[in-house]
């Protein structure tokens, strides 16, 4: 296919169609309402399903159901959306079924304001519901990502049998940017463990959708197996973006919307004779702690960039383990930071360390 | 290249339309392009802007702060981003709704009776297209063509009858910017 301009959300559909989603459940909430609209024109043509639940909590239990089937689906919502889907997500998690879930974040908290927010990190990288769960979440930062990382978490959900977060923000959901769309062919999956309609002699055992184990001792054995998937997707599927970093005196850590103006704002430092380089965390949970500890052992500083008061930069703390200072700059309330501040923040950084 | 961009003016005077147009055919042409609405509870004759950048590099920051170019197409427009554009930069606004001059003396200004232009083609609606030729003369970034091309891919071919009128309407604003 060729170039096209295309928002975010839109792309962000598209692309969760051509990875063979046939299943969307959601309601609506700014900034990501164009998910919903375009899928519930664009799902009919491809013989899937769009529903517009009567609230949040339908539309995650909905995404419990169909994903118990092994069918591809997905929601999005915003953050006060995501905060009531967390119950769900926790019980998919348990479950262990494959689905998408499209965050696309908005100031908080509360209902907050419509405006591009990252203050729901901690919340997306935390679990967000109850229990000891993971779930990996994409932050991409850029239209074309956004179509790529959407095509991936399908992947990624599949493969492990988890919930997947695509993390957002209003700019990536509003943004029009050009977006080549991949050529998408979907691995092959074992889905035996699907819900699909049991019959006496069909040949295999009931597949059975659960997450409660009401025996202590089953129950840890059921966690400690969730953790050893968690384990295995932080081995396997980490992903970051270095720029700048090979004679890097200073690096700058942001992602999603708040790295590529951190982009901008390092190559005008670069420009005015500081050494400083970018690192991008791509997945935000697994977190890129290795080439964070790595770079913490080489630079005199490190600047945390977020549109929040601060939720990434305890990530950065811990993987950076006191090898380096790390200050912070941020903006919040749904206040994008501009190249200047950044700017600014940078110098400030060199001056002090 | 790296030309950052604002459009501004009320909701309904196509100041969206007109700064996608702009990132189309930046992207037509092989440029890295973003377009980027300040989005908020806005409604027809409330205020509308976005950031375009079209570069040839890849596009960094999608919010411009600093403007090479900034379109106004009211008065509130002009006031809130007379101070963005970058000394030397370039400010183009409607002077058929803009009486007061622009401020500043480190930038280029240049006025386009937009509407009164659209008038004498027998429609109003072409304003932006009137504008959009200028911005596109005062840039030297693109041409008619490019512009035209750009409004037949967003709008698809059914609109095909629209095409003669908003070309007319895009080469009276290249003139007027000639001067």
């Amino acid at each position: 296919m060729n170039r096209q301009m295309m928002k975010g959300n839109e792309a962000i559909a598209e692309a969760a169609v051509q990875a063979g989603c046939r299943f969307f459940f959601g309601y609506p909430i700014t900034p990501q309402n164009e998910i919903p609209e375009y899928m519930s024109r664009r799902l009919v043509e491809v013989g899937g399903q769009f529903v517009q639940a009567e609230s949040e909590v339908a539309a995650i239990n909905m995404v419990y159901g169909a994903a118990g089937t092994g069918a591809r689906s997905m929601t999005s919502s915003s953050s006060p959306g995501i905060s009531l889907k967390q119950e769900g997500i926790s019980y998919i998690a348990g479950a262990e079924l494959p689905c998408v879930i499209v965050n696309i974040v908005r100031g908080g908290p509360g209902l907050g304001s419509i405006q591009p927010a990252q203050s729901d990190y901690y919340q997306a990288t935390r679990g967000g519901g109850h229990g000891d769960y993971r779930m990996p979440v994409y932050a991409p930062a850029s239209v074309q990502e956004a179509v790529e990382l959407t095509q991936r978490a399908f992947d990624v959900a599949d493969k492990y049998r988890t919930p997947v977060m695509i993390l957002g923000d209003g700019i990536i959901g509003q943004m029009m940017e050009p977006v080549t769309m991949p050529e998408y062919t979907a691995p092959a999956f074992d889905r035996s463990w699907a819900a699909t309609g049991w019959k006496e002699g069909c040949g295999r055992e009931r597949a059975v959708i659960n997450s409660l184990y009401i025996q202590p001792d089953v129950l840890e054995k059921h966690v400690n197996k969730l953790a050893r998937k968690y384990a295995a997707i932080s081995e396997n599927e980490t992903m970051v973006e270095e720029l700048y970093m090979d004679d890097a005196e200073y690096a700058v850590v942001a992602y999603g919307t708040t790295a590529r103006i951190a982009l901008t704002a390092v190559r005008r430092a670069r420009e005015d004779g500081v050494k400083v380089g970018l690192i991008r965390p791509v997945t935000v949970w697994p977190f890129p702690e290795k080439a964070i500890e790595d770079a913490a052992g080489r630079v005199k500083g490190m600047l945390a960039v977020e549109m929040s008061l601060g939720q990434m930069i305890d990530d950065v703390r811990l993987a950076a383990r006191d090898r380096c200072p790390v200050r912070f700059y941020g903006r919040t309330g749904g206040i994008v930071p501009g190249v200047r501040e950044i700017h600014a923040a940078i110098h400030a950084m060199k001056e002090e360390l | 290249m790296n030309l950052q961009m604002i459009f501004a003016g009320f909701g309904g005077q196509g100041v969206l339309l007109m700064g996608q147009l702009i990132a189309y055919a930046g992207m037509l042409s092989g440029k890295e392009v973003s377009w980027m609405p300040a989005y908020g509870p806005e409604m027809r004759g409330g205020s509308a802007n976005c950031s375009v950048v079209v570069s040839d590099e890849p596009v960094g920051s999608p919010k411009v702060e600093d403007a090479d170019v900034v379109v106004a197409m009211n008065k509130p427009s002009m006031a809130a981003f007379e101070k963005s554009v970058v000394p030397g930069g370039l400010l183009i606004y409607n002077s058929s709704l803009i009486d007061d001059k622009p401020k500043r003396a480190d930038i280029r200004a240049v006025p386009v009776p937009v509407s009164e232009i659209s008038s004498e083609l027998g429609s109003p609606k072409v304003a932006n297209m009137v504008m959009l030729g200028a911005v596109a003369k005062l840039t030297g970034a693109f041409s008619a063509e490019e512009l035209v091309d750009a409004l037949r891919h967003k709008l698809g071919s059914a609109k095909e009858g629209m095409m003669q009128m908003n070309r007319e309407a895009i080469d009276r604003g290249m003139a007027v910017a000639e001067g």
